[in-house]
């Protein structure tokens, strides 16, 4: 059997997975990177301060919710929401941020900057900076600075720059791209907070480790609620950072059945999906070498998702691995079903969820409905809808 | 022996050093790619760096981004680069051409099926800007059993060791970066570099590239002191974006890269 927590290697390797593909400029920052984490993870003080953080600042731990309503008009499965959407500022990506700045602050970098989709990770991240008064700066696409405009001004709000990204597709891909060239150019002074499990080593490692906060609380509040473990957890799939936040827990124990739920946008025969496992094929992105979206030349294509968060055309590279192994399944979820997912969990169980959480809450459903009543799924509901509302509106022809 | 090693012996042999303009394939134009580097040859260049275009170039400024981008859209692919190799040594077999890009192109191409090709077309060198050495070992061997060269970059921020281990991995010449940031930036410290390229030149016997900061004669002459090799790519890549047609191009690579050419090789 294999054991999930020997990985990565000390290069970063999730088997053949993941490593660092950067440019030489940053080879030695992320090695100064790989070290401080490598002393913090076990550094007492730090983890105290973390836990501290995250304890009353993001105000964990997130409940775990059994959602009767839902599982009642759904019929099967009970449904249980680890509900990440009460974190402050809205989402997992918290979690994530008040690791990396205390990192950050530990290593005496002055400046952060991030990329953001959604702009949930950009909030996050100029959240934290504000706290603790250090410049920040933002990249997001042009794109999804039109469908996110209120977390653009959220940010600003928190004393953000937000640069506009006009190259490629104007998406967070993009956005992450414009990042890197910041992060070669100021490379002494700043710290680069990236938002999911995805870039150069360490970062899948980090990011899953601050994340993993969220599968470690489901297991101790399900014993603690129904006993034993659960059957299933499902959990949305862009980059990956709320799946593998709440999988890592899990991965030994193989009879939880993890399922990541990745973007099938307007469905895959039209080709406008960002479902990079379901989809692509072995490259390397951004970092890591990953399940990634290209054209029969190697170029990136272009994704599409309702959720800017999922728009995203590679992918964590130990959900890659996770897929190779079997250890996880990853499965779809079109742009109509988590619009569905979305109004029914908002209807029946008065809980508005963010347009990528609904696709985890739309298989949720589909999942429930095979497993045996009794049979228990945690759903990650990664962060609110707020957010999406308009959206939503938009898309339905609402004019607010 | 190598092109490579050759071109870099006689210039020794001659104590001139090596002027290396970088272009993108297929920009302006994928038809003018090939009458593009007869003219930089014609007018001075030493070997010639070919940027594979990529849809997502991390570690390049604004210029070749957008000179990619739009080579792609006017269809050059990783093979037809490999086409513009094959042209071009229908009439030079002699000046080194050496690739340069990012490695998800080549992953989808295929290592093996790419470095062959790539051998065959006359390719002299890659250069992939996202690949450490600590990744490259695949590659290496199949670059050794075609007889190509790897070339790595050593960066401002490069630590001695890491000098060491890259130079052991590198072969035809080393490409140093004068400065932290992207292709096409303006920030060079040429104070720093003396101490910098002292300790390189220490380390190996391979020949120094310096690049990136470099765009006029004054530039070139400045780094030129401490290289072998100087490598001029944006302001070049500029250029060449507002040529229109074949003879604008010689017009723009006579104006512009004949007085660089001759200024490295005055003395």
């Amino acid at each position: 059997m294999i054991n999930y927590y020997d990985f990565p290697d000390v290069k970063g390797h999730f088997d053949k997975f993941g490593g660092v593909f950067a440019s030489e400029t940053l080879m030695k920052c992320l090695e100064e990177l790989q070290t401080a984490y490598k002393k913090y993870k076990t550094d007492e003080a730090f983890q105290n301060e973390f836990y501290y953080d995250l304890a009353h600042y993001v105000g964990r731990p997130s409940p775990l919710y059994l959602a009767k309503r839902l599982t009642e008009n759904v019929g099967g499965a009970n449904i249980w929401l680890k509900r990440e959407d009460l974190n402050h500022t809205g989402a997992h990506k918290i979690n994530n941020t008040v690791g990396q700045i205390l990192l950050a602050k530990a290593m005496g970098k002055k400046r952060i900057i991030a990329e953001t989709g959604a702009g949930q990770h950009g909030v996050a991240t100029a959240t934290v900076a504000a706290r603790l008064g250090l410049k920040c700066v933002v990249y997001m696409g042009e794109v999804d600075i039109q469908r996110q405009s209120i977390n653009v001004y959220r940010m600003k709000l928190l004393g953000a720059e937000v640069i506009s990204v006009k190259s490629g597709s104007k998406t967070l891909k993009d956005a992450l791209n414009e990042a890197m060239r910041d992060w070669v150019t100021n490379v002494d002074e700043t710290f680069y907070i990236i938002g999911t499990v995805a870039g150069p080593a360490p970062y899948p490692e980090m990011v899953r480790d601050f994340n993993s906060v969220v599968g470690r609380e489901a297991k101790k509040q399900f014993n603690e609620q129904v006993g034993g473990l659960p059957d299933a957890i499902v959990a949305c799939v862009g980059g990956g950072s709320n799946a593998m936040g709440i999988f890592h827990e899990f991965l030994n124990d193989e009879t939880v059945k993890l399922y990541g739920v990745e973007a099938e946008g307007k469905g895959m025969s039209t080709g406008k999906h960002a479902a990079s496992i379901n989809a692509g094929e072995v490259g390397v992105l951004h970092g890591n070498r990953t399940y990634v979206m290209s054209d029969d030349d190697g170029q990136i294509i272009e994704t599409h998702s309702i959720s800017a968060g999922l728009d995203y055309p590679g992918v964590g590279p130990e959900h890659a691995f996770l897929n190779d192994k079997g250890r996880a399944r990853y499965v779809l979820a079109n742009d109509q079903e988590a619009l569905n997912a979305f109004h029914l969990l908002t209807e029946v169980e008065g809980i508005l969820p963010a347009l990528e959480s609904s696709h985890a809450v739309a298989y949720g459903i589909k999942l429930a409905q095979k497993l045996a009543k009794g049979k228990n799924i945690i759903v990650n509901l990664s962060g609110r809808g707020d957010k999406d509302v308009h959206t939503i509106a938009a898309l339905e022809g609402i004019n607010l | 022996m190598s092109r490579l090693n050759k071109k870099f012996i006689k210039l020794k042999e001659n104590s001139q050093k090596a002027l290396i303009p970088f272009i993108t394939a297929g920009h302006p134009h994928p038809l003018m790619t090939v009458p593009t580097m007869h003219a930089l040859v014609k007018n001075g260049a030493s070997i010639i760096e070919l940027g594979m275009p990529f849809s997502d170039p991390m570690a390049d400024g604004i210029v070749i981004q957008q000179s990619s981008e739009e080579a792609i859209k006017k269809g050059m692919t990783l093979s037809s680069v490999l086409d513009v190799v094959c042209e071009f040594r229908e009439k030079d077999d002699k000046t080194p051409v050496i690739l340069m890009g990012y490695l998800n192109p080549i992953e989808k191409f295929g290592y093996q099926n790419f470095i062959q090709q790539a051998s065959e077309s006359g390719v002299d060198g890659l250069l992939i800007v996202d690949m450490p050495p600590e990744e490259a070992d695949d590659l290496l061997s199949l670059l050794n059993q075609y007889n190509m060269s790897q070339i790595f970059l050593i960066a401002p921020t490069t630590t001695r060791k890491r000098q060491e281990y890259i130079l052991s991995k590198s072969s035809g010449f080393i490409y140093c970066v004068a400065l932290k940031g992207v292709t096409g930036s303006n920030n060079v410290d040429y104070g720093d570099l003396s101490e910098k390229f002292t300790t390189i030149r220490s380390l190996t016997n391979l020949p120094i590239a310096i690049g990136f900061g470099v765009k006029d004669v004054e530039s070139a002459l400045a780094v030129a002191e401490y290289g072998d090799a100087v490598v001029i790519g944006s302001a070049l890549v500029k250029k060449l974006g507002k040529c229109n047609n074949e003879k604008q191009i010689k017009k723009t690579i006579k104006k512009f890269i004949k007085p660089i050419a001759k200024a490295l090789n005055k003395d």
